[in-house]
């Protein structure tokens, strides 16, 4: 966009987030975020109501025993910890490869100043 | 194996070996204290650590944060006590951590300075927000330092044979006074380094004590659970509903619970504040991984040790030992490895509540300094020095407050206390964090309702429910006063939705729309992470 400022710094108080908003690069970062933080954060919030839920109401299912004295309160206990455990891993290896790419492209056309404000150089 | 006499009101330990373990912690933690803090020149020093911490060191300092008494003592109690009802404890702790990483984490880190009023008044009117998030952040730091205190005062009875509520007093404003003086000379990186070390210490006492409890069983957890059965003479106390299955009230009770816990991790104040420790967010996201492995695996651990003090001491010895349930850890390691590892695991503990305390005060004043005094009294120009020295003096008047709550509150079980902070966390901050940072519409007023209205009936709830009054168990210790008509003891599952439906309506209903370039700027900040504050080099 014709930058010819010696600078390289770009004032961030001139930058026009609202144009870096409507940008297409934004809007898919945007999408790419949330559409894997809400589904994924849902499911993992009803699976625990669930745990829950099952605790409180379903008391015979619960304390059926499967090997020796442990029974699925357990089981289904120690599956809320690994479900956490790999979701976090599945959370970051998305967000190296999807998101930091897409949040670095967009910080570098700010920061090169291909969004300053009209008539702001 | 040694065995504690629960009639004997005496320490089953040594109690000058106690102070002496507990003495040299003090010592070496002060030492690091001390050079850590050298460099504390600005504010983004005292509160932020300069933002010089790496992931993976951040990541334990949370875990320390995170891991408070009410982890430890209150839940190992809670199973030993009640079973498998214990254990939702643990699960709801950990599992609250993805609200923290997926939907909060980054997108904070990107956008705040120093507290979690900075996110909250960042596209909507400032002074208002600033005050109501400075006001949830104190209460909330209060109902936490309270049940933090409450543990100290039953270890101390326990571990130095102290029974009477005068002695126990002294030795609680004893903890405080040396947490005071923690926060006062270390700021935020004395406070960090200290939980570093707590975390390391806690999570290998925890690691070395479940290894122990198993080997003793042969390595074979389903013989634990038979044995700790014999001992109780109850095979309820495997299954779900022992405290929470007595009748349709109790069960909901449980379901308010387990919302509270799940959804207070990722509006805790102090745990917000940890964020802006880390030069990037990319290194908050390192943390919350850290912290999350950390503490999912001492979760794993409590399961054992609570199942196991059932099994070596017994449900009937615990409820008689002075300090209650809060006692089940140290008379479990009393009854493995007698008085040398009572005193190794006290200790860790009371570094514990050390810690948490610390943590929670330089937060709290944090966000008096930062919010109220230099961004609302003195307009965001407060004198060079002036927020730092406000922040300083907040930090006595917390811990004399924290002192004298910690001695009302003292025989409560810290985990319940903690829940209680988990609920007024969730219904006053979680509904405006989600929604300014997710949420287009969200205006000014709603934020207030929402945040006022949760706080509001989150605390009246807790005032008429049972936990308060009307038994001999409640607060007041009588039944002769009576005005408990909530009939639930965690009020989460009314006042979290309620808090979320007025952050909702009220903004629909607003017709005086913010500044749309404001959430422009921080929706394009908080994802992308341009003109984030920086580390502080020196």
């Amino acid at each position: 966009m014709g930058n010819d400022a010696p600078s390289a710094t770009t004032n961030l108080e001139e930058v026009d987030y609202g144009a870096v908003q409507a940008s297409p690069e934004f809007q898919r970062l945007r999408r790419t975020h949330r559409s894997f933080v809400f589904p994924v954060l849902g499911a993992c919030l009803a699976w625990y109501l669930a745990y829950v839920l099952l605790a409180s109401y379903a008391h015979d299912f619960m304390s059926t025993r499967v090997f020796g004295s442990v029974n699925i309160a357990m089981i289904l206990g120690m599956a809320q910890v690994v479900t956490t455990f790999a979701v976090t891993t599945w959370y970051v290896h998305y967000a190296n490869k999807r998101l930091d790419p897409l949040a670095e492209e967009i910080r570098e056309e700010i920061e090169t100043g291909d969004f300053q404000k009209q008539g702001a150089r | 194996m040694r065995h504690f006499e629960a009639a004997a009101s005496t320490s089953p330990g040594e109690p000058w070996l106690n102070i002496a373990i507990f003495g040299a912690f003090v010592a070496v933690t002060m030492f690091i204290v001390f050079r850590a803090s050298r460099n504390n020149k600005t504010a983004a020093d005292y509160y932020a650590a300069g933002r010089s911490f790496t992931g993976g060191q951040n990541g334990t300092a949370i875990a320390g944060d995170y891991l408070s008494a009410a982890s430890f003592l209150g839940i190992v109690g809670a199973i030993a006590m009640t079973g498998y009802d214990g254990f939702l404890y643990s699960i709801g702790f950990l599992v609250a951590w993805l609200v923290a990483l997926l939907l909060v984490a980054e997108l904070l880190r990107n956008t705040g300075k120093f507290t979690m009023a900075d996110v909250l008044s960042f596209r909507l009117k400032q002074r208002p927000v600033r005050i109501a998030a400075a006001t949830t952040t104190l209460v909330v730091c209060f109902f936490y330092l309270l049940a933090q205190m409450a543990g100290a005062g039953g270890l101390v009875s326990l571990l130095l044979g102290i029974g009477d509520q005068l002695g126990q007093a002294v030795v609680i404003t004893v903890v405080g006074a040396l947490m005071i003086v923690y926060v006062l000379i270390g700021g935020m990186k004395g406070t960090t380094w200290v939980q570093i070390i707590k975390a390391v210490l806690l999570i290998a006492g925890a690691g070395v004590m479940t290894v122990w409890v198993l080997a003793l069983n042969g390595f074979d957890f389903s013989a634990l659970l038979d044995k700790a059965v014999e001992v109780a003479e109850n095979p309820a106390i495997l299954d779900p509903g022992l405290k929470y299955g007595v009748s349709d009230t109790s069960k909901i009770d449980f379901l308010s619970l387990g919302l509270a816990l799940v959804l207070g991790t990722a509006a805790l104040p102090h745990v917000l504040m940890r964020f802006y420790t880390v030069p990037t967010a990319k290194e908050a996201r390192k943390s919350v991984v850290w912290a999350i492995w950390l503490i999912g695996i001492f979760y794993v651990f409590t399961l054992v040790l609570g199942y196991g003090a059932a099994a070596l001491v017994g449900p009937a010895v615990i409820a008689a030992a002075p300090g209650g349930p809060n006692s089940a850890a140290p008379l479990l390691a009393f009854s493995l490895g007698g008085p040398l590892l009572l005193g190794l695991i006290s200790a860790i503990a009371f570094a514990t509540i050390l810690a948490v305390v610390a943590g929670l005060t330089i937060t709290a004043a944090a966000s008096f300094a930062h919010d109220i005094y230099a961004s609302v009294v003195k307009k965001g120009k407060p004198e060079p020095g002036a927020e730092v020295k406000v922040a300083r003096r907040t930090v006595v008047i917390i811990g004399i407050v924290a002192i004298i709550g910690g001695i009302g509150a003292n025989g409560q079980n810290v985990a319940f206390l903690v829940a209680l902070a988990f609920a007024v966390a969730a219904s006053a901050n979680l509904p405006t964090i989600v929604y300014s940072l997710f949420w287009k519409r969200f205006t000014t007023k709603g934020a207030l309702w929402s945040m006022y209205g949760g706080l509001a009936s989150a605390i009246l709830l807790i005032v008429f429910s049972p936990v308060v009054s009307g038994s001999e168990t409640s607060m007041l210790k009588t039944d002769a006063i009576d005005f408990a008509w909530f009939p639930l003891s965690n009020p989460g599952i009314v006042s979290i939705p309620l808090a979320f439906l007025l952050g909702w309506i009220v903004s629909v209903l607003d017709k005086t729309p913010e500044d749309p370039k404001k959430q422009s700027e921080m929706e394009v900040r908080s994802l992308t992470g341009i003109g984030a504050e920086k580390a502080v080099s020196h």
